[in-house]
């Protein structure tokens, strides 16, 4: 899930200054649960955005804006309403204002910030968190990893913030290395906390080119370059 | 004498810790080293301690040492990357600063710039690391470096902390400090004599020279603040009823200082006194602890 928070109204009409049709569009996926572009969101700015003076041409709210083959089928029915505004305001996270923008050709605003969660989670979410390193030190850490329990992303231990084992940027956040103690202690790893941990090599974190595209190469990409890979195998 | 033939040669250390100044008047700053010349065996120069933005901890010892004051330059993680770390190494051997404090730093979320990207590139064991490979002639890629310094690097340990977890990791971090190249160590202000012999039981049998950390406490209101804000400080109740109760402040924050590090000095190889503003004191405090 993509956790977003809705922009200051007043940040939104600047958006829109010297525009007065504008098209909503929600997404009942996580933006519905963040509870800033769902049914309810929608209908709400349509009656601000209406009091401060704007014509709405029309709203819709897609069960996952950021699939672009459903932004396309959904909003097939709504193309009049959508070309005869001056942009569209989406209310989403930033892959559905990403997504409608590639798919509408109109001028596309954030209504939305995107929160950041402290890494990937997987399809079914726990409190667990992956950086995406590209070199997973899981094994010297009981399974913790430090680079998000830790505010600081430490890899040789607890710093001097800690305090009755919380963090010192929130009492209500626990030390990552509080737990990663706490479990290797269970394990009978401690002796784990004494090795020295070499740097990252940060380069490894960061996307490849053809990475910060898309993830679904097999299914995006050029079919050219799939067959030459699957030819070399 | 330097600090590190002081250290070596087992005898008693005083540092001192100096913050920058916050803009460019540096007039402070040299009073102070004008005032601790031939009192102190080195002094700290902080690197925008708290997260709070100040001129640098390298520009600030060039200066110390300019005034005759032995420099130790803190470094941190936190607004550098091992590029910049490694370069700036470079640029303060090349200015005559041989003493480094390697901390991984706070994060700047508490400091008066939250809005700044935390870097954390490397973290303070690796810091050593690097300074170790850098006196081997090495840079971090293995690249033989044209002439290479000599520093004599140091850490930090808190020895206050407030569980079981806590006290067994600043230990473990100790030793790999060490295994990484720590040659002394400073602590985070202490107020319990007791708690921190227990503390030296065990980092005492590492072999390297922890130097006590002293703050003194200016009023009841800075030993709360402490006590809430510093994790690893605990300054005791009646230490803080003896602040609010006392008619002249100053002189019973004197005496509270002057006799903990009485009782501590035995203790350790050294003291590290964090005068945060009271700089100018300091001689009157090592006067009445008979130090000098």
């Amino acid at each position: 899930m993509l956790l977003s928070k809705q922009k200051s109204f007043e940040e939104i009409l600047g958006y829109l200054q010297g525009e007065n049709k504008v098209f909503l569009l929600g997404c009942d996926g996580c933006a519905q649960a963040s509870g800033t572009g769902g049914p309810v969101q929608i209908a709400e700015m349509k009656a601000k955005l209406e009091a401060a003076g704007k014509t709405v041409t029309g709203t819709e709210v897609v069960g996952f804006l950021c699939e672009k083959a459903l932004i396309k089928s959904k909003l097939n029915a709504k193309v009049k309403a959508i070309m005869e505004a001056d942009s569209v305001l989406v209310m989403t996270c930033g892959v559905g204002i990403q997504a409608s923008a590639a798919s509408i050709a109109k001028v596309c605003h954030p209504a939305c910030d995107t929160i950041n969660l402290g890494g990937s989670r997987g399809e079914w979410q726990g409190s667990e968190r992956c950086m995406e390193c590209g070199e997973c030190v899981l094994e010297s850490t009981g399974g913790i990893c430090p680079l998000t329990a830790c505010s600081k992303g430490l890899l040789s231990g607890q710093c001097g913030g800690a305090s009755h084992g919380k963090c010192e940027i929130s009492p209500d956040m626990d030390c990552g290395w509080e737990l990663i103690y706490h479990r290797l202690k269970s394990l009978n790893q401690l002796d784990k906390l004494k090795k020295l941990a070499p740097p990252k090599d940060r380069n490894k974190g960061l996307p490849k080119a053809d990475m910060r595209a898309t993830s679904r190469w097999a299914i995006e990409n050029p079919a050219q370059k799939v067959q030459k890979e699957v030819a070399a195998k | 004498m330097s600090l590190k033939s002081i250290l070596e040669s087992h005898q008693f250390a005083v540092t001192a810790e100096i913050g920058p100044a916050k803009g460019t008047d540096i007039m402070e700053i040299v009073e102070v080293a004008e005032l601790l010349h031939g009192r102190i065996t080195a002094a700290n120069a902080t690197d925008q301690q708290s997260s709070q933005m100040r001129m640098g901890s390298m520009a600030t010892c060039h200066i110390l040492a300019d005034h005759g004051i032995e420099p130790i330059m803190q470094m941190t993680c936190r607004d550098r990357n091992r590029i910049a770390l490694q370069s700036d190494l470079l640029s303060a051997w090349a200015l005559g600063i041989k003493n480094v404090l390697a901390l991984t730093g706070d994060l700047p979320a508490l400091g008066d710039h939250p809005q700044a990207m935390p870097v954390f590139d490397l973290d303070s064991v690796q810091l050593l690391s690097v300074i170790g490979r850098l006196n081997e002639g090495f840079d971090m890629a293995g690249t033989a470096l044209k002439g290479k310094p000599d520093f004599f690097a140091g850490a930090a340990v808190n020895p206050g902390s407030n569980t079981e977890a806590s006290q067994d990791q600043q230990l473990f971090k100790m030793e790999k400090k060490i295994k990484a190249g720590a040659k002394f160590f400073q602590t985070q202000a202490v107020y319990e004599p007791a708690k921190f012999a227990a503390f030296m039981k065990k980092a005492g049998s590492f072999g390297v020279p922890v130097l006590v950390g002293i703050i003194p406490l200016k009023s009841a209101g800075m030993a709360r603040f402490l006590n809430k804000s510093i994790a690893g400080v605990f300054v005791p109740e009646d230490m803080i009823q003896k602040m609010s109760t006392a008619k002249d402040k100053t002189q019973t924050s004197l005496e509270i200082t002057v006799g903990l590090i009485k009782e501590l000095k035995d203790m350790c190889q050294g003291v590290h006194i964090m005068a945060m503003g009271w700089e100018k004191k300091i001689p009157q405090i090592l006067d009445a602890v008979g130090l000098k």
